[in-house]
């Protein structure tokens, strides 16, 4: 079991559900490693920051995660974590290997729209 | 503005243990930290030389020490941008993500390294798709495949072994007609059937279409170049100080390294430096641990003769 404090996606059908539920969905797969950790980190704040975008974790070696590791966005990746950004249930963009706040959050304002408290000021 | 006694630039293990030890001393303390809390400690997945623990991973002893300077007062502030920096200002003074200021009297910079890349043509674009950094993270994406590890020290050599459980055939390319690792790591290599070498050279280009296909590797002595088919291609040619942000201000050495004395103190006074942005021979997370120590007793010394140094001011003025 992953230990973060994200959302666990534990199945395919709780991946399926997940996507049914939210507009934008941010899926992190992957393992505790070091790629992986500073990921989790990065998601794990910005849950706070970004109230309508659902971030969620699936670790990377059940059998359920084919869900991940077989969309088509993610077939040349051979770096963990794969992460996936769905927005009503599609794939908007996926990257491969570690990622910093800075690359997360512009890929989020890209696809999801900018922070909380950033379209407050506006 | 936010004032503590004491801001610590980073939060790996010498910046959390210098957290642990000012915070402990009931020091006012803030880490500031710009990428995800732990170091380079995050990225071992094994520690068995940290005494008193038989074994551990990184990202387990990471987080025990962030637990035990967040138990004793320590603020962390992490994944943040440092934007602006005053250290020779009294206090000292930070500027975080453009809009926060942090003041300090005393500054312990922490900021540690990260791993060298090669910096050639391709090696962004194909980070992930061929292109790692990390063994134990992507080792099983290349079973039965071709791969290339690139350097000569004792990472190179350990994680070419250990991806010879999925690889095909490893070939190590390094820069020298020699290694700079142990010799108990190069015997194991060279005794190794899956592993070949090509030395004296290097990669100059990463080519590939949607992931990486093939390299072109020039050999050094001759300058002669040659392209090679490969599936991945996994880099361990050591770490880069991440002392950028204090260039012109802090006493670097050709390696940009921070130059410190005995007391872990910088040419500032008041800024000390631990861990492995300092110029120093050995960089393990045992030896970060006691710059962390140095750093911080040395900081509290300094910061017990500024408030005598105020007092007497005080003393002074009326």
């Amino acid at each position: 079991m992953l230990r973060t404090n994200l959302t666990h996606i534990l199945s395919e059908n709780e991946h399926t559900k997940l996507l049914q539920e939210n507009e934008n969905v941010m899926v992190c797969c992957g393992r505790m490693g070091p790629m992986c950790i500073p990921v989790y980190e990065v998601m794990e704040e910005l849950e706070t920051e970004y109230p309508h975008v659902k971030f969620a974790d699936m670790e990377f070696d059940i059998p359920d995660a084919r869900v991940i590791r077989n969309l088509p966005e993610c077939r040349n990746f051979a770096g963990l974590p794969f992460v996936v950004y769905y927005k009503n249930g599609k794939v908007v963009k996926a990257t491969s290997s570690i990622q910093n706040r800075e690359q997360i959050t512009s890929i989020l304002d890209q696809y999801f729209g900018k922070k909380v408290n950033e379209t407050a000021e506006k | 503005m936010n004032h503590y006694d004491a801001i610590i630039i980073g939060a790996g293990a010498a910046g959390l243990t210098t957290g642990i030890y000012l915070s402990r001393a009931k020091v006012k303390t803030l880490i500031l930290n710009e990428g995800a809390v732990g170091g380079q400690m995050v990225l071992t997945h094994e520690i068995a030389n940290y005494p008193g623990i038989e074994s551990i991973s990184g990202y387990e002893l990471a987080r025990n020490m962030k637990q035990q300077a967040l138990k004793f007062g320590c603020s962390i502030k992490s994944n943040i941008k440092i934007t602006s920096i005053d250290l020779n200002s009294t206090p000292k003074s930070f500027v975080v993500n453009d809009k926060n200021i942090y003041s300090a009297d005393v500054v312990i910079i922490a900021t540690g390294g990260r791993p060298r890349a090669l910096g050639v043509p391709g090696e962004d674009e194909f980070k992930g798709k061929g292109i790692s950094y990390c063994a134990t993270c992507d080792g099983d994406f290349f079973q039965d495949k071709e791969i290339i590890v690139v350097g000569g020290g004792n990472s190179a050599l350990e994680e070419a072994v250990s991806l010879t459980k999925y690889a095909s055939k490893v070939t190590i390319v390094h820069q020298f007609d020699h290694f700079q690792a142990f010799e108990h790591y190069v015997t194991e290599a060279k005794n190794n059937p899956k592993i070949n070498f090509i030395m004296e050279s290097k990669i100059i280009e990463f080519i590939g279409d949607e992931k990486l296909s093939s390299v072109k590797i020039q050999n050094q002595r001759t300058g002669d170049v040659s392209e090679k088919n490969v599936d991945g291609v996994f880099i361990f040619i050591g770490y880069v100080p991440n002392t950028e942000m204090f260039e012109g201000i802090l006493e670097l050495n050709q390696y940009k390294e921070i130059i410190v004395d005995k007391n872990l103190a910088t040419n500032i006074p008041g800024v000390f430096a631990a861990g492995d942005s300092i110029a120093k021979r050995y960089r393990q997370v045992t030896t970060a641990v006691g710059d962390g120590t140095i750093a911080a007793l040395s900081a509290a010394e300094y910061l017990n003769k500024f408030e005598k140094a105020e007092l007497v001011a005080d003393e002074a003025d009326s």
